[in-house]
């Protein structure tokens, strides 16, 4: 193998290439990136970013010395329109084509949009040039809605209210974060956001947005008119697949792999755009958050050099809300039951425990990281004896 | 080697303490990491080499 084509030039794509040259490789590395920015981090669009804390000059995964030291060949702001697996061959929007001998997919999500025109004042957060756009916004201190009560909106609504702004936040669903971790704790984010100010409104579908050239507010049922200058749209994403349409790979469910995150004979993929079957779990996962990105993109770069090692991670996520620091490794899935443990030493400290038919899933940490951590070894001999 | 930690980029996601439990430990209330051990003996260096790699914040440098 001489030529490895990396699609997807973020942490999952920075993370393949920079294990394909820890693990010896000395072929030609290609790396694709829509966006026009060198690799940088995401998590921080929401907090440290918006809040005005960091620069964007910050979130630069790598300096420039660690980027030339990886001998690879960037091809940022341009964009692979499609994939012909039988010539190996990708092709950019500029017409150039990449051949590869090895090719790593990992070109992520974009933001689910609400049908329709949307006029000026109504964004989606996924990117460096989204965020930099919502913060000069929000610098006015408009009134802010935000559509979608999951890790994201909520995350937002948190910042934007840090900010002074009054904010709002519409959700389908009857609590915040409950798809990712159920009622209970939903019910204790949503406390503690009215309690820093947040408006909530649970289990409201929001009929349009109003305003000609800027928006001025949210139609909702019976009538109502919710009024806003800034409205940020986060109802969920999508995995970026539309130009692998008609590659022959099944795309069910963003890219589908096997165990080794492997889609077709030398072709992988990694990162939030990647399905694959999980051993420890038992069922194929694809998840959208940062630290599988850079697990997943060594994995899938080790196995594409032959290691053969299935992937099998403790999922963790994490999230900064007030002063709430949320984390969690493994899974919680709908009828998971959830048993909580307080810190008997720290009020308000505690430990959420997720289990299916009696069996560790799932923990989740509220201001609790070393009790997590504890946790997380009970989880991961609970998961897979070798982890 | 010389390892060094930001402690205001740390988001406290524990993984260096998972890979190099000699090296990082995490503060109990907020987990930002402390560092146990600035100048690690050479056969840590795998370790922490896997804690720069995991940590999602960027948070920890080697010399070597």
């Amino acid at each position: 193998m001489r030529r490895v084509v990396i699609v997807g030039a973020s942490a999952a794509g920075l993370a393949a290439a920079e294990t394909l040259r820890a693990e010896g490789f000395g072929g030609t590395i290609t790396l694709v990136g829509e966006e026009r920015h060198a690799p940088y981090d995401r998590p921080p669009l929401s907090k440290q970013l918006m809040s005005g804390a960091w620069e964007a000059g910050r979130l630069a995964l790598r300096d420039q010395a660690a980027l030339d030291a990886l001998g690879a060949e960037w091809r940022l702001g341009v964009r692979a329109v499609s994939l012909d697996v039988a010539a190996r061959r990708v092709t950019l929007e500029n017409n150039d084509g990449l051949d590869f001998d090895g090719l790593i997919l990992a070109t992520g999500v974009r933001p689910r949009r609400l049908p329709g025109r949307m006029p000026a004042g109504v964004h989606v957060l996924r990117g460096l040039d989204d965020a930099l756009a919502i913060r000069d916004a929000l610098a006015a201190k408009p009134r802010v809605a935000v559509i979608g009560s999951g890790v994201l909106g909520t995350e937002f609504a948190a910042t934007a209210r840090g900010l002074g702004c009054e904010v709002t936040l519409v959700g389908q669903a009857a609590l915040p974060m409950a798809r990712q971790f159920g009622a209970r704790i939903g019910e204790m984010i949503a406390q503690r956001h009215r309690e820093a100010g947040v408006a909530l409104l649970p289990s409201t579908q929001v009929l349009r947005i109003e305003g000609a050239d800027h928006v001025t507010g949210l139609r909702l049922p019976g009538g109502r008119i919710l009024p806003a200058e800034l409205v940020l749209v986060a109802i969920g994403s999508v995995p970026t697949t539309g130009w692998l349409a008609g590659s022959g790979l099944d795309l069910a469910d963003g890219v589908v792999c096997d165990a080794f995150c492997q889609a077709a004979p030398g072709i992988y993929a990694a990162g939030d755009l990647a399905s694959w079957w999980h051993e420890g779990y038992g069922r194929r996962l694809r998840i959208e958050h940062r630290m599988n990105a850079s697990e997943q993109g060594a994995a899938a770069a080790r196995n594409l050099l032959g290691a053969r090692e299935a992937f099998r991670p403790i999922p963790f996520l994490w999230s900064d809300q007030f002063d709430v620091k949320l984390q969690s490794y493994g899974l919680f899935p709908p009828g998971g039951e959830i048993e909580i443990e307080p810190d008997a030493a720290a009020p308000g400290r505690f430990v959420a425990l997720c289990r299916v038919e009696g069996r560790l899933v799932g923990a989740l940490g509220w201001n609790a990281v070393r009790a997590l951590r504890q946790a997380r070894q009970r989880l991961a001999g609970a998961l897979m004896a070798d982890a | 080697m010389r390892v060094t930690i930001e402690e205001d980029k740390c988001c406290g996601a524990g993984q260096c303490v998972l890979a190099a439990p000699t090296v990082f430990d995490q503060r109990e209330e907020d987990g930002i990491v402390i560092l146990l051990d600035e100048t690690p003996p050479d056969d840590k260096l795998a370790e922490v080499r896997q804690a720069i790699r995991l940590c999602p914040a960027l948070a920890i440098k080697v010399e070597v």
